[in-house]
This record gives structure tokens, C-alpha cells and sequence, in this order.
């Protein structure tokens, strides 16, 4: 299972699935939402942004709960694979986040009257970043990947309190932002027909990433094992 | 041989950074005087109103105090790294959160607590109210060793590092916001005269929280950054 040649062939095999899969989520998702959805009665059309800006909000928190996870698991049993797992998330990560703030400023500008506001759930958008940021700094300052992995296990394992204060940051301090409008239990604050396309754009999202990440962790395998005499066979296999 | 306990181990530590700070005491003024220097820039630059500049007050000092702690955290680890004490650390029969506790210790006391005194009077020069003073103190009493405690994670990550420096303050600040969040909130509603329990309870718990945890994260960063 860590072995890093069967990875590298498992993955290989996986990444279409989730291609066509992201496709598929894709299409349905932006059609209903942009299409089959009703607008909203306050906010007119330009709430359509959500399909885009609410499950990127949602990718950002979870890359980096993966990433969290995944360190400990690098820390604990030294599993190649979660390394490079943490590595190849992490820029995936910071741009899901650039575009939730991005989308999210978009939105802001005909509904708040302002690109920027100084309100909590931003701010810890925009901390979160920053703390993308320093994982993929840190490691491209130290030369030994194994050790770099092992330093972003760590700060990814300390970055993640940072989580929670993204979570509760709505309840702590109230500001414009509005609250969470979805929620597992209790009655729906958002009508059903609004709903369905939001959580097909989030599946999608997901599946974009899982695409994206095995695709990105075959090339970091690949260049870790550079030396590797499967390697040199898969690309004296790929040459002839 | 003699084996040492954990608290001779401790305070022998703790004992010779602080003699070791001493004996360098221009270095020691530094975070100080960048503390005062950051903190009189302000007015200037936002001009001279006093109801302005109380209002930015209580920020202004935290910020200043956030950047201090960042510009003297490098010192924490550097030399030790350079000669090769870090190394003996990790030989060491001790476990070395315990000793990495006693290293932080004596940061704070050599760059938090020289802020701690500075404080009131850069509050009065910023128009803070005298009845605002005690909770500004208390906040920094609460806050800075926490700026210690996260700051030397990200210095034990970065101290094998040639050109760290950029890349530790893009790791420690965002780490710091809610210290800074809550501690400022606090000054600004005893400004107001209302009570500040809640915040002041906050960064009591983020003081523990960062006690118990940090020293584990900066001994697992060392031994990372020394392998």
C-alpha cells in the first residue's frame, strides 16, 4: 500500500474516474444553478456566485483538514505517500482559498457596497491563506524533501487551530457576514431547489481535487524516486 | 556520574540564557527600542487628533509588541544551533520539551517583560485612558508569553534555514492574530468601561493551551531541523 511504484499504478488508474465524475457533477451543477434555480427574492441574481464561492469556502477548510490529518499520519508512521499527500494538497488548497476570496469579494461588491470588509469570516479566509502559503514556502526552503515533509507535517498539525477560530468565528464575533445558511440538522434555511445544485457543485469540487491531488502526488513520486529502477523502466517503457 | 534532575536541568538552562542575555545587554534593548520606535510612528503617520490616536491606541501597542516578539524570536534557537548546544539537547537524558520550555522562558523574560514595563507609558502617550492601563497590562502579562510559546515553533522550524526570516513571519503572524484579536478587544471595551472577563479569560486559555502543546511542537520541529 505505501509502496510508492503501486501508488503511482493505482492512482494512474483512478484519475479518469474522477475526471469523468467531476465532469459529470460539474455540468449537472451549473446548470441547475445557473439555469434551474430560482433567484432569490433579496438578493436578485447575483446570489448564483455561492455555486462557486460556497464549496471552494468548504475545499479551503477541508485541504487543509486533510493536510492536518494526513502530518499526523506522516509524523506517526513515516508513510511516503501522506507526505507527498500534504505537499500536493497545499497549493490545490491555497487556490480554492484565493477563490473563495475572490468569489467572495465579487459578491461583496453589490451586496455590501465593498470589495473588502473587515468582517471575521474574510479575515480568517484571508489567515488561511497565509497559512497555505507558509506550508508551500516552508517547503521549498529545505533542499531534503523527506526532512521538508516532516517540517509541513508539523505546521500543518499547528495550523489547524486556526480551523476552529474559521468555524466559530461567525458566532464569536457577529458581524455583516451572514450566518451559515446550511445546516445537517433542523430546518433548511435555504430552499431545496437552491440547495441541490449547491451540494452537486460541492461533490464536484471534491472530486476535482481527489483528480487533481493524484495527479500532482504521481509526479512528486516520480521525482523522489527519480533514481529508482522502476522508474527508469517506466520511462524506458514510455520512450519505446 | 552524577545524573541531574529534570528541575536542576530546567533552571541551569533557564539560569544560563539569562546570563548569557545579560552579558550582551545592547543586544538586549533591541526588541525595545523597535518596540518604541514602531509604537511613536504611528501618530506621525496618521496625524495628531488624540481621539484618533486613542482609538488606535490599543492596537498600536499590540501590533507593535506582535512585531517586536517577531523580530527577537530568531535569537531564540540561532546561537545554540550555530555551536552545536542544540545538538547536545537532543543527547540529553531530559525530555527536551522540558528543556525547550526553560529556552522559551527565558525569551520571555528577556523580550516580553521589558514590553510589559515600556507599555503604560507608550499607553499614555497614546491618549489610552489610566483606567484602560491595568487591563493593558494584563493582557500583555497573559498575551506575550504566548507570542513566545507559538513564535518558538516556527523558529525551530525555520532555524536550520539560511534566509528563514521571511518565511518565519509568514508562519508565526498568522498564528498570533487571535492573541492580537483578543487582547486589543479587551483594552478597547475597558476603554468603553465595560467588563472584560470574557476576553481576558480567553487569552488565559490560549496562555495554557500554548503551554502544554507548543513545547511538544518545538521539540518534535528541533528534532526535526537537526536531522
Amino acid at each position: 500500500m505505501g509502496s510508492p511504484r503501486y501508488f503511482y499504478n493505482v492512482a494512474g488508474k483512478m484519475i479518469p474516474w474522477f475526471a469523468v465524475s467531476f465532469l459529470l457533477t460539474l455540468i449537472a451543477g451549473i446548470y441547475y444553478g445557473l439555469f434551474v434555480a430560482p433567484p432569490d427574492y433579496q438578493q436578485g441574481e447575483s446570489y448564483r456566485i455561492m455555486y462557486i464561492h460556497v464549496p471552494a469556502a468548504w475545499m479551503s477548510m477541508f485541504i487543509y483538514m486533510v493536510m492536518a490529518v494526513a502530518g499526523l499520519i506522516s509524523l506517526v508512521w513515516r508513510i511516503k505517500i501522506t507526505e507527498i499527500t500534504i505537499i500536493s494538497s497545499a497549493s490545490v488548497g491555497a487556490s480554492f482559498t484565493f477563490l473563495a476570496l475572490v468569489t467572495g469579494s465579487l459578491w461583496g461588491k453589490p451586496m455590501w457596497g465593498a470589495w473588502w470588509v473587515w468582517d471575521a469570516r474574510l479575515t480568517s479566509e484571508l489567515l488561511l491563506l497565509f497559512l497555505y502559503l507558509g506550508i508551500i514556502a516552508l517547503y521549498s526552503a529545505i533542499e531534503d524533501k523527506r526532512v521538508a515533509a516532516r517540517a509541513i507535517s508539523i505546521l500543518a498539525l499547528v495550523g489547524v487551530v486556526n480551523i476552529p477560530i474559521i468555524h466559530y468565528s461567525v458566532e464569536w464575533w457577529n458581524t455583516l457576514h451572514q450566518t451559515s445558511s446550511v445546516t445537517m440538522t433542523g430546518k433548511q434555511a435555504m430552499s431545496t431547489s437552491m440547495l441541490i445544485p449547491l451540494l452537486l457543485m460541492g461533490i464536484s469540487f471534491k472530486l476535482y481535487y481527489g483528480a487533481v491531488v493524484l495527479m500532482r502526488a504521481r509526479a512528486e513520486v516520480l521525482e523522489r524516486d527519480r533514481n529508482t529502477r522502476w522508474v527508469r523502466e517506466l520511462v524506458e517503457g514510455e520512450m519505446k | 556520574m552524577s545524573t541531574l534532575s529534570l528541575t536542576s536541568a530546567f533552571t541551569l538552562l533557564l539560569k544560563r540564557d539569562l546570563v548569557l542575555a545579560y552579558r550582551r545587554r545592547a543586544e538586549l534593548v533591541n526588541p525595545l527600542l523597535f518596540f518604541v520606535l514602531v509604537t511613536a510612528m504611528f501618530p506621525l503617520g496618521i496625524g495628531n487628533d488624540p481621539k484618533l490616536i486613542q482609538a488606535v491606541g490599543p492596537g498600536v501597542i499590540w501590533v507593535a509588541a506582535l512585531l517586536a516578539a517577531l523580530l527577537s524570536l530568531d535569537t531564540m534557537f540561532r546561537s545554540d544551533f550555530d555551536d552545536g548546544t542544540l545538538e547536545q539537547f537532543m543527547l540529553s537524558a531530559h525530555p527536551i520539551s522540558v528543556l525547550v520550555l526553560a529556552k522559551i522562558l527565558a525569551h520571555w523574560m528577556i523580550t516580553g517583560l521589558p514590553l510589559f514595563i515600556a507599555a503604560p507609558l507608550l499607553a499614555m502617550m497614546l491618549n489610552v485612558p489610566t483606567d484602560a492601563i491595568p487591563t493593558l497590562m494584563l493582557t500583555l502579562v497573559l498575551g506575550t508569553p504566548v507570542l513566545s510559546l507559538i513564535g518558538s515553533v516556527g523558529v525551530a522550524l525555520t532555524v536550520g534555514l539560511r534566509r528563514g526570516g521571511v518565511i518565519l513571519s509568514l508562519l508565526v503572524l498568522p498564528l498570533y492574530v487571535p492573541v492580537l484579536i483578543f487582547a486589543t478587544d479587551a483594552v478597547k471595551t475597558s476603554i468603553v468601561g465595560i467588563p472584560t472577563s470574557a476576553q481576558i479569560s480567553i487569552l488565559a486559555a490560549m496562555l495554557i493551551g500554548s503551554l502544554v502543546l507548543a513545547p511538544l511542537a518545538t521539540a518534535a520541529s528541533l528534532r526535526i531541523s537537526l536531522s
